[in-house]
């Protein structure tokens, strides 16, 4: 069974690590139903069972991903009723869409290229050492992946930015380079790779190398021929999710890419809502669809690859504590990368927000509650977004969890084609452009029978969109690993079938299920491409109100929006702190 | 009376037939041990009669009703997993009350129950324990307990002993065997251990590739295995084609005696290593005796000595002849000759088993 820290680890990487001992395929087959009609009427009972289980997230995904992708998408492209292919032709093959295009690649696989580099000893040391202080270090790795977008490119803003402490103090700027984005992307993803490479490789059962030692390996060859080829498929995933995360990068982008620098989403963004030119965004919404699409799959398949038997073992036995100068150097320089990359732009964002003009002080967090005048970007006080952006983020968590539990359900028994094509199909949110899905919200649900346009459901509903794949994550390897013989030791003691997935099921799964909310909370709380769309100008959210601040000149914007991004920034630490204890207070056999 | 019964009872799965037909009679209060390689089908026989194996064809019947269509939790039988499967998440008192929960009852009569099954099975207090905290042999107590709870009708149990160390098993055996007289208890078991089924059982069912090879007490299977494939099951080794004439078979290894009343014709002879006799190795003396008494001993039959294999009070020889295959022949401690060794082998009719012809 997967060690309980790794649980979130899978969820971060969306990629199932591979779980020990399986049950048998030939319990899986007949569920514990058990009563004994022919053999394909149970078949086609479980195939029902199924199917109702996966109505509501097909419904939910139709309709408000399909329906407005597909919408908005069809919009652009047809004119005067018809189809206006040449002018995608057109739009594929200018210079300006190539330009986008090969910068988008390049800084996604410049910035994968460079988390690898970083974070693979970071992930080393976590895995095999063990020292004081583990246990925060993991969690203050894990804290900037939650962080919304916009907190990241306000804190290395703040960090090199003009104005920002490299500036002050030796006038070093590099928000006009794009070292900035790749240094964000890098802050963004330590914990994907730390996570995803990191949990395989603390379970690897060291013995293994060992056995090659005896055998006549060397320690690096031992290495290179045990633990690299069982670490490969996890570094080829984790290097994956890395190059989808940054390839749709938006937020960062707008924040620290200036005028210069723009991938696919933010010229989406751009050609809607600056130049209206929608034909131009649809096309360049289904060139990035296409690209995460062809992405998924060769992440689908890297996840198949990587179900070969592992010897796993709990992580615990795998870590020793570091041995010699060597080693303890190599894991005092794995803490400073995680200080001055990870600490360091986050406290320099804090700083920022209490330094006033008139020395430090809680000025500009005053200044958030201060009634809106003529020259605010608000009508009202920005300190109003904190609870907007909660009370949006706890409905999108509870249609999340809801939604997703439902799905990693339908998902839980190994199937065919049918499933794996639903499986994919949730996966896509996470890529699609963010902006397309608010834009295709704006004009699709704004008349009955789905007159939203008005209601600030739209919001949640946006933002549970890319919750939902977390959760199934998160939901889908603990279900899986659920032993089937336990549940049929339940059937026979008496158990009904529902009664044994309350009894055994609920109490294994609930933990993941609070650990798959929180990362869900935590989503929806930075949401920003979609929410920029749909968040009434009255209720803003955080990420919202901190990229309108951002947006307008003066000090006391500037030192606003860093005071509502340490708000911000704090909230999401918080429920990852909350979590991390969830997952601590776990008991030892699960 | 039978308690529980099977009629041409077929499962298959993905076209192949892992229970074949398969005709079963378990009379209350018997303990009936299924006994097979793995891939048999005896998990699947188990599997089926929980209902958690769906049946092709056939008729289960428990206590003279038919459990067709009955699902898992109402059949009312106990099972007992290979790997016990008990809950991680509940500790011993709870995983041992979770049938009699299932079952309604009210929590004083519950505690009442899984103390005194606790008792039972030599766990006394154990209630509050995590069952990550148990050893082996105390996981398979409870779990033991846990099926006993609801009193089913009938308890199965897979590979019951299957992971615990020699002499856990040869004690457990032997208290398991006492508790189900006592209890009063139907069983039906399976596993791949002869010693196990032997000492647990009244009643010993060999099965083969979904069919049973032969039923019968523990002495007659043991002493009379119904084939070959039996007979080697059961690890006997010395097996060969023959044809019978008279009180004595052409085998590859010569002449052997066989037992008065054997039938004439084509069979497979099974020697038991007891019945293989050594003496000295003599030319002379071994040429005489062919000729003189191959009425009755049989050819006397050269062998070297391959290995010498101790078993407490005796010694297992692998034998290798100067004709037919290799030989396993048991003798006593002292004077067993080493490897190497040249012997004369002899055999007794009497350890001599007559097997029906293999195909």
């Amino acid at each position: 069974m997967g060690q309980p820290d790794e649980v979130a680890a899978r969820a971060v990487a969306t990629a199932d690590l591979p779980v020990a001992a399986p049950p048998p395929s030939e319990h899986l087959r007949e569920g514990p139903d058990g009563a004994r009609p022919s053999g394909r009427s149970a078949a086609r009972r479980a195939l029902a069972v199924r199917l109702g289980l996966m109505a509501v997230p097909v419904t939910f995904f139709a309709l408000f991903f399909g329906y407005p992708v597909a919408t908005i998408v069809g919009r652009g492209l047809r004119e005067d009723g018809r189809w206006q292919f040449g002018r995608a032709a057109e739009v594929l093959t200018s210079p300006d869409t190539l330009d986008v295009l090969w910068f988008t690649v390049w800084q996604a696989a410049a910035s994968t290229a460079l988390t690898l580099l970083v974070a693979l000893p970071g992930a080393y040391a976590l895995a095999r050492f063990d020292f004081p202080g583990k246990r925060l270090l993991r969690a203050v790795v894990t804290v900037p992946f939650v962080l919304p977008t916009v907190v990241v490119g306000s804190a290395f803003l703040a960090l090199v930015g003009r104005g920002g402490v490299l500036d002050e103090a030796w006038g070093l700027r590099l928000d006009t380079s794009v070292w900035a984005i790749l240094l964000a992307h890098v802050f963004f993803n330590y914990a994907v790779v730390v996570r995803t490479v990191g949990g395989l490789w603390s379970q690897l059962d060291p013995r293994q190398e060992e056995a090659a030692r005896v055998l006549g390996a060397g320690r690096f060859t031992a290495w290179r021929r045990i633990t690299l080829p069982a670490l490969v498929p996890a570094v080829a995933a984790a290097a994956l999710m890395v190059f989808l995360f940054t390839f749709t990068s938006f937020g960062v982008i707008q924040v620290l890419g200036g005028a210069r620098y723009a991938t696919l989403e933010v010229e989406i963004y751009r050609q809607t809502a600056q130049f209206l030119d929608l034909p131009t965004a649809a096309v360049l919404s289904l060139l990035q669809l296409a690209a995460v699409a062809a992405m998924l799959a060769v992440h689908a398949w890297t996840v198949r690859r990587r179900e070969s038997a592992l010897r796993l073992v709990a992580a615990e036995h795998a870590a020793r504590r570091p041995r010699g100068v060597g080693q303890w150097a190599f894991l005092w320089s794995q803490l400073l990368i995680v200080a001055v990359l990870l600490v360091l732009p986050l406290a320099v964002l804090v700083e920022r927000s209490l330094s006033a003009p008139g020395g430090y002080g809680l000025a500009f967090y005053r200044a958030l509650a201060e009634q809106a005048d003529a020259s605010s970007a608000f009508v009202v006080p920005p300190l109003e977004a904190v609870g907007n952006s909660l009370a949006y983020a706890a409905v999108a968590t509870l249609i999340a969890v809801a939604v997703g539990t439902l799905a990693a359900a339908a998902l839980t028994r190994r199937a065919g084609p049918l499933v794996r094509g639903f499986d994919a199909l949730l996966m896509l949110p996470l890529g699609v452009s963010a902006v397309t899905v608010g834009f295709g919200f704006l004009i699709t649900l704004d008349e009955p029978p789905l007159d939203l346009r008005s209601s600030w459901i739209l919001v949640p509903l946006a933002q549970a969109l890319v919750g939902v794949p977390f959760v199934v994550r998160t939901m889908l390897p603990v279900l899986r690993a659920v032993d089937e013989r336990l549940r049929e030791a339940a059937a026979v003691l008496g158990a009904s079938p529902w009664r044994a997935w309350r009894e055994v099921d609920l109490p294994l799964v609930s933990r993941a299920g609070l650990i798959a909310a929180g990362f869900a909370f935590a989503v929806s709380l930075g949401e920003f491409g979609a929410t920029v769309f749909i968040a009434r100008p009255d209720s803003p959210t955080l990420p919202v109100a901190v990229a309108r601040l951002l947006g307008r000149a003066g000090e006391y914007n500037y030192g606003m929006a860093m005071a509502l991004s340490t708000i911000l920034m704090l909230v999401c630490a918080g429920v990852l702190l909350l979590l991390e204890r969830v997952r601590v207070n776990r008991s030892g056999e699960f | 009376m039978s308690s529980l019964t099977l009629r041409s009872v077929t499962v298959r799965l993905g076209g192949r037939a892992v229970l074949d037909s398969v005709d079963l009679d378990v009379a209350e209060r018997e303990t009936v041990c299924v006994l097979g390689p793995s891939g048999s089908g005896k998990s699947t026989l188990l599997r089926s009669v929980a209902g958690l194996q769906e049946i092709s064809t056939g008729e289960i019947t428990l206590g003279g009703r038919d459990l067709a269509g009955v699902p898992v939790h109402r059949r009312g039988v106990g099972l007992m997993f290979q790997d016990h499967q008990l809950f991680p998440q509940r500790d011993v008192g709870r995983n041992v009350a979770f049938g009699l929960r299932m079952r309604g009852a009210g929590r004083a009569e519950a505690e009442r129950r899984v103390a005194e099954l606790l008792a039972m099975v030599g766990l006394p207090d154990a209630q509050r324990r995590a069952v990550g905290s148990l050893s082996g042999g105390e996981q398979q107590r409870v779990a033991l307990a846990r099926a006993l709870a609801p009193s089913p009708a009938l308890l199965m149990l897979d590979e019951p002993l299957g992971q615990l160390d020699r002499s856990l098993r040869e004690r457990l055996v032997v208290e398991l065997r006492q508790l189900f007289h006592q209890l009063g208890t139907t069983v039906l078991a399976v596993t791949h251990d002869q010693g196990e089924a032997f000492a647990l059982a009244d009643r010993v069912l060999v099965m083969r590739d979904g069919r049973i090879a032969q039923s019968g007490t523990p002495p007659e299977v043991w002493q009379r295995p119904a084939s070959a494939f039996v007979a080697r099951f059961l690890g006997f080794d010395n097996v060969v084609p023959a044809t019978v004439t008279g009180r004595s078979a052409k085998t590859p290894w010569g002449t052997l005696p066989v037992p008065d009343g054997t039938p004439p014709g084509p069979a497979t002879l099974l020697v038991r290593p007891a019945g293989v006799r050594l003496g000295p190795d003599d030319h002379a003396a071994d040429d005489h005796a062919a000729d003189d008494h191959a009425a009755d001993v049989g050819d006397v039959l050269r062998c070297r000595v391959l290995a010498r294999t101790f078993r407490g009070d005796h010694v297992v020889l692998a034998l290798r002849p100067d004709r037919g295959p290799d030989l396993e022949a048991t003798v006593p401690l002292r004077g067993a000759p080493s490897p190497g060794e040249k012997v004369t082998v002899s055999f007794d009719a009497a350890e001599i088993v007559r097997l029906p012809p293999e195909d």
